[in-house]
């Protein structure tokens, strides 16, 4: 993947690449972190309704926690009801059995004015006394058992409700999982190669997980709040509306108050991740740069540096917590005071036998459970605000530029039919010519301007050139991670464009300096060379590529699990393995990246062997360092700064004494005088 | 626990802002049991005796009270965040300078991810729960012990009920604790694999498509992603059952409460006001344990994270600083090796064996061998990055481990195999290891390296951005402005890690002809695969397996080293280039 950018002399690639394209979405992801890059996301489009969009497949299911939210709101509604129905029946049944028995309540009433007790009597006159009864025990049974069973079921349909929203939640979650994966395969290389890798990284798992916070805790909570605060409301202007109308003088104060106080604290919500992810950078840049700190004695800087930037994160993070801190207080404040007001205009009713002592009960319960939700919603209207952010940056991702859509392969029957007319006397492989080909990554920078060259099958043509020639670039052009600007790359005669990406690259197979192996075992890591491999294909191929030897040697054969990053085989075993990979792969055209580094001599010996192996009977690419690949090529294309600026073979070529022949020169020098 | 002391460890200072923060949350408590009592009175005196004026002194009593409450749950509020991001800040503090003091061995065990996110993220955690367990669980559990003593006195015939609910709430909260560790830690293990495949992905997006294999890695993707959401499921159905559990005991006890409470009104043995002040602080209980259950589910991911910390913490690095520094006399940059051995712990078979070795001054050794020969291991014990198992390594006459390492490294200027560059300018890449040096001898040394022609060409030159790692720089380009900033350095010592793998050979030849004239006096160390880069030096020492196989000059070696004449002869292939 370095060496990818090899040829790249640039900077600022980004840059130039939002010049170059209308304005994608997908360039204005350079800079990801900046709040400037969400606020585009906003203003372009609306993440909310996306949100809704993603969880259309779970229609019926929500349909459902909709019904189950009613019914166990409304269960939960009617329980404190059915308490303040049995407290009247036990408070009825005290005073009436303090009356004398036989007296009718009108007679007890009037007895209780005579005596000079006006508010008593007229408390009374407000209840379902008979005077001389006690508690009636059975309806204070039943009442209690309804509110049981109230309680039980509205349980039930909330933990039912619960459930499905959860798997709602994790489906919708694992399905916006998979469409960034399906995203990845359509991104063009540009794309990786122009943005961090982390940031995609960071969106795909962080971004997400995030995402899934927010889903989780608000679709459960939400709709319930709402739905809460409006039945109790419902039911509190049924038991008492003056009371009612007294309390909901103080819900515009709590609403007013929330949102004011949600609204700043997003703002500062949002800085404190921004300074999170500048200090996760800082961080990682410098335990990557670990070893030249210690080196270089900038550890007290290093350390000054984080200190700075670990405060700035401090500040940030406790000036958000202070205002998100403060809605809790102040909304309990207001609910407080409403709940004063309930308690004295009640006690007021009460007194005046406006209204029944379990009724003032049961509304003071209401109203508790009336503010709850209502804290509850300005709480989450602030995990909503993080959660946007986080889903921007996913959608954000979503809609950066794709590949362009390619045909589908119409004339692959005819490519096949035009590759046996040009096979020739060294068998195997496909014909490959460029004409005439431009490509740059940058508009205003040449990088590779008409360039012409033909690789006969069965051929090996060696790229030589100096650093930075455009030799990685060609490769990107012919295993067509690029698209080229002009001019047309031909396949057994068949212009590229007629072909999909996948017939080219079927075609090819390629060996990187850079090799890459995932996380599992040695059989599986070969077999990625091609779908469906048997075991003793895999086998072959490993035994092609010199891999078997060393295989046997490992405990576990091929059945070895690879680390993370491969640590557990060096790097000249690595090599070999992805060499058996092409082995297997069977490609007509190979890419060979000969660039060895950290390779020791007898691997080193072996790649080689392996090496020329693989290239008979196919058409070959050779990024070449070795003399002897260069002494055995059919075709050496010499290039500097993305021209051809020699082509012939060896002996030709230094015949001539131009370029090739100082680089050779200069290049093996020393093993001459020696 | 240890990560009870942990938690001792970072809050102790804060003992005072903690404790004051405490004291506001006993007087909310206090304020939030004394108002039911209050609203029992407006019931009791004022609306039983019919008395209006009691009603609204008591209101505007109520009404003060709350007014106060709200002062002192803001002050607290701000306490205990000010205290929260304090120890949040002091847990990255404390990772990042444990993490700076590890040597190569630490890191590598770790990982720098690894190491980031448990110097972030899992900090972040930690600081979550404690912003919540601070500023509530003093609280809730001041309050709910309040509300229990109180609704004892009321009706203490009823107190058995209490128990039996503050069981089950109990019982419930330890059952959710129990279930949920493990699955956090699942998910949390499930996340790292989710995080490893895309890795993998975005960085063999090349290979990948390249052999039509982007099916297999959806397919890889897909199990990971099915992974994730199947640990997320089983911990998200146990909280699906928490809410409506707790609502249940909480209500089933008020209807216990009415039931038992209300014979008891019947027999006349308790009396009904107090069967609604019982009823009032059942709820006050459960909305207070409620809150505490809900603080106490954060707890298990924060655990988790403070074990990842914890572990960072207590991993001592194995090279350390002498008590009495020994300074050297002179700084020559002469390195000597004295039957050096080095192993890793637990293997069986030393990296290095029995290394006796001398890089005299002003000149030039080249390290020849190949991978798992030790060369960088060699490299690295210099500098002290590695302590050496036996033996002495000494760098200007004096024991590497006798040294200050920072003074002992001010006069190394090391290239690692790896160039890595910082995010800034060139101009603050070159001056990393000497922040003074001027710009004529940036470009002096960035002449030397070969890199003289490209920066200039770069927008901006010496200011020119440099993106983190160097992204937007080619492998080669990152190389050689390594290898500038280490010339910038003027050491005494230069340690080359195989850092002319990105280049050419003409560009590597050029360079190294350069180098030769500005090192000068100092001493010259390079280790390399290539056979081409060590024929000009003054000594060549050959490694194979650890142990020196051959030290000479080329044509000595050439003439009775046979593992470097096998080395030259496959490299070179002298017979095919004759």
């Amino acid at each position: 993947m370095s060496e990818s950018r090899d040829v790249v002399e640039r900077t600022d690639v980004v840059d130039t690449v939002v010049q170059t394209d209308t304005p994608e979405p997908a360039e204005q992801t350079d800079t990801p972190d900046t709040p400037d890059a969400t606020e585009q996301t906003d203003a372009r489009r609306p993440v909310l309704p996306r949100l809704l969009v993603l969880l259309r497949p779970e229609r019926a299911r929500l349909i459902a926690v909709g019904a189950l939210t009613v019914f166990s709101v409304g269960l939960l509604v009617v329980g404190p009801w059915l308490l303040g129905q049995a407290t009247d029946v036990v408070f009825n049944g005290v005073i009436g059995k303090q009356l004398p028995a036989g007296q009718s309540k009108a007679e007890a009433v009037a007895a209780l004015r005579a005596a000079g007790h006006g508010h008593l009597a007229d408390m009374l006159a407000g209840m379902a006394v008979r005077p001389g009864v006690g508690v009636d025990t059975g309806r204070l049974g039943r009442l209690l058992l309804l509110a049981i069973g109230a309680y039980l079921l509205s349980a039930a349909f909330g933990w039912a409700q619960g459930r499905i929203l959860t798997g709602v939640a994790q489906r919708t979650m694992f399905r916006l999982r998979a469409q960034t994966e399906e995203k990845l395969t359509r991104l063009p290389l540009r794309h990786f190669d122009t943005h961090p890798h982390g940031d995609i990284l960071s969106r795909v798992v962080n971004d997400v997980d995030n995402v899934d916070t927010t889903l989780q805790e608000t679709l459960n909570q939400l709709p319930s709040s709402v739905l809460t605060v409006l039945t109790t409301l419902g039911i509190m202007f049924w038991i008492s509306p003056i009371l009612a109308t007294a309390s909901l003088v103080t819900i515009p104060v709590v609403m007013a108050v929330a949102s004011v106080l949600a609204g700043k604290s997003k703002a500062r919500f949002e800085a404190q991740w921004e300074q999170t992810g500048r200090l996760t950078s800082m961080v990682e840049e410098s335990y990557t740069g670990q070893a030249l700190i210690l080196a270089y004695g900038r550890g007290e800087q290093v350390a000054e540096e984080f200190g700075q930037e670990n405060r700035k994160l401090r500040r940030a993070g406790y000036s958000a917590q202070l205002l998100s801190g403060a809605i809790f207080p102040a909304v309990v404040l207001v609910g407080n005071l409403n709940s004063v007001v309930v308690a004295a205009l009640g006690g007021y009713q009460v007194a005046t036998g406006a209204i029944s002592l379990g009724a003032v009960q049961a509304f003071i319960q209401y109203s508790q459970r009336f503010t709850s939700p209502v804290i509850q919603s300005a709480g989450q209207m602030n995990v909503l605000q993080s959660g946007i952010v986080s889903a921007g940056r996913i959608f954000e991702f979503l809609d950066a530029q794709e590949e362009p859509v390619l045909p589908a392969g119409g004339v692959a029957q005819g490519l096949d039919e035009r590759r046996d007319e040009h096979q020739d006397d060294r068998g195997g492989g496909h014909r490959v010519r460029l004409e005439n080909v431009r490509f740059r990554y940058e508009p205003d920078t040449p990088l590779i301007e008409d360039f012409t060259l033909e690789a006969a099958p069965g051929r090996t043509v060696a790229i030589v050139g100096p650093t930075g020639a455009g030799k990685t670039t060609l490769v990107n052009l012919l295993v067509r991670f690029y698209e080229i600007d002009s001019g047309r790359i031909l396949l057994d005669g068949v212009d590229y464009r007629e072909l999909s990406r996948d017939q080219v690259r079927r075609c090819f197979g390629m060996v990187l300096q850079d090799t890459w192996l995932f996380h599992g075992s040695i059989r599986d890591n070969i077999g990625y060379g091609r779908e469906g491999a048997g075991d003793d294909e895999i086998l072959a191929a490993a035994r092609a590529a010199h891999v078997d030897d060393f295989v046997r040697t490992l405990p576990e054969g091929y059945d070895t699990i690879l680390e993370g990053d491969a640590s557990n085989v060096s790097s000249g075993q690595k090599q070999l393995l992805t060499i058996a990979r092409a082995f297997l792969a069977d490609p007509g055209i190979l890419i060979l990246d000969e660039a060895t580094s950290n390779v020791d001599t007898r691997t080193e010996a072996m790649i080689q062997e392996a090496m020329t192996r693989l290239r008979s009977g196919r058409t070959s690419f050779v990024i070449a360092h070795r003399l002897s690949t260069i002494h055995t090529a059919d075709t050496i294309v010499v290039m500097d700064a993305g021209r051809v600026v020699e082509q012939g073979s060896h002996d030709e070529l230094l015949e001539r004494e131009g370029f090739y022949h100082e680089l050779y020169h200069s290049q093996f020098a020393e093993t001459l005088v020696s | 626990m240890a990560q009870s002391h942990l938690v001792r460890t970072f809050l102790r200072p804060h003992a005072r802002p903690l404790g004051f923060a405490a004291a506001l949350q006993v007087l909310q408590a206090a304020g939030n049991l004394y108002l039911p009592i209050l609203n029992a009175h407006i019931v009791d005196h004022g609306v039983v005796q019919g008395d209006v004026g009691y009603i609204g002194r008591t209101g505007a009593l109520m009404l003060g009270i709350n007014v106060v409450l709200c002062v002192a749950s803001l002050i607290s509020v701000r306490l205990s965040s000010w205290v929260a991001t304090a120890v949040g800040a002091d847990l990255r503090a404390a990772v990042h300078d444990r993490v700076r003091s590890f040597s190569v061995v630490e890191l590598n065990r770790f990982g720098v991810a690894s190491l980031t996110t448990r110097s972030v993220n899992d900090v972040q955690q930690v600081q979550v729960f404690a912003q919540a367990a601070l500023s509530l669980l003093v609280i809730s559990i001041v309050t709910a012990l309040g509300a229990v003593v109180l609704a004892v006195r009321q009706g203490p015939r009823l107190s058995p009920l209490l128990i039996v609910t503050l069981a089950a709430v109990l019982v419930l909260a330890g059952w959710v604790m129990v279930r949920l560790l493990p699955m956090f830690r699942s998910v949390q293990v499930r996340t790292d694999g989710l995080n490893q495949v895309l890795r993998e992905q975005i960085a063999g997006v090349r290979v990948a498509r390249a052999f039509l294999r982007t099916g297999t890695e959806q397919a890889r993707f897909e199990r990971a992603n099915a992974g994730i959401t199947d640990a997320q499921l089983r911990a998200g159905r146990v909280f699906a059952l928490v809410t409506p559990l707790i609502l249940v005991i909480a209500n089933l006890s008020s209807v216990g409460v009415l039931w038992f409470g209300g014979r008891l009104v019947a027999d006349g043995t308790m009396p009904i006001g107090s069967l609604t002040a019982f009823l009032l602080y059942i709820l006050q209980i459960l909305l207070y344990v409620v809150i505490g259950v809900t603080v106490l589910t954060l707890l298990p991911r924060a655990v988790a994270s403070m074990h990842r910390i914890q572990e960072v913490l207590d991993t001592v690095p194995a090279v350390a600083d002498p008590a009495e520094p020994v300074e050297p006399e002179a700084v020559t940059g002469a390195v000597a090796f004295r039957n050096v051995t080095f192993g890793y712990a637990g293997s069986e078979r030393p990296v290095l064996d029995d290394l006796t070795l001398a890089f005299p001054p002003g000149r030039t050794t080249a390290i020849l061998g190949g991978t798992g020969s030790g060369k960088t291991t060699l490299l690295n014990l210099v500098p002290r990055f590695l302590a050496a198992t036996a033996g002495d390594v000494l760098v200007n006459g004096v024991g590497v481990d006798e040294q200050a390492a920072e003074r002992l490294r001010a006069g190394i200027g090391l290239v690692p195999q790896t160039a890595y560059l910082f995010a800034g300018t060139v101009a603050d890449n070159l001056r990393f290891g000497r922040p003074e040096a001027t710009e004529a001898e940036l470009w002096r040394a960035l002449e030397t390296a070969q890199a003289r022609d490209f920066v200039a060409a770069l927008p901006g030159q010496l200011e020119a951005r440099v993106e983190r790692g160097g992204v937007n720089l080619s492998g080669g380009q990152r190389q050689r402005l390594s290898i500038a900033r280490a010339l910038v350095r003027r050491p005494s010592l230069y340690l080359f890690d195989d850092c002319f793998s990105a280049l050419d050979a003409a560009t590597d030849a050029r360079l190294r002809a350069a180098l030769s004239t500005e090192t000068g006096d100092a001493t010259v160390v390079i280790a390399t695969q290539r056979a081409g880069t060590v024929m000009a030096a003054d000594q060549i020492v050959v490694l194979d397996g650890g142990s020196v196989a051959g030290i000479g000059t080329h044509p000595q070696l050439l003439a009775d080293c046979p593992t470097y004449q096998q080395i030259i002869a496959s490299q070179l292939e002298w017979g095919a280039a004759a």
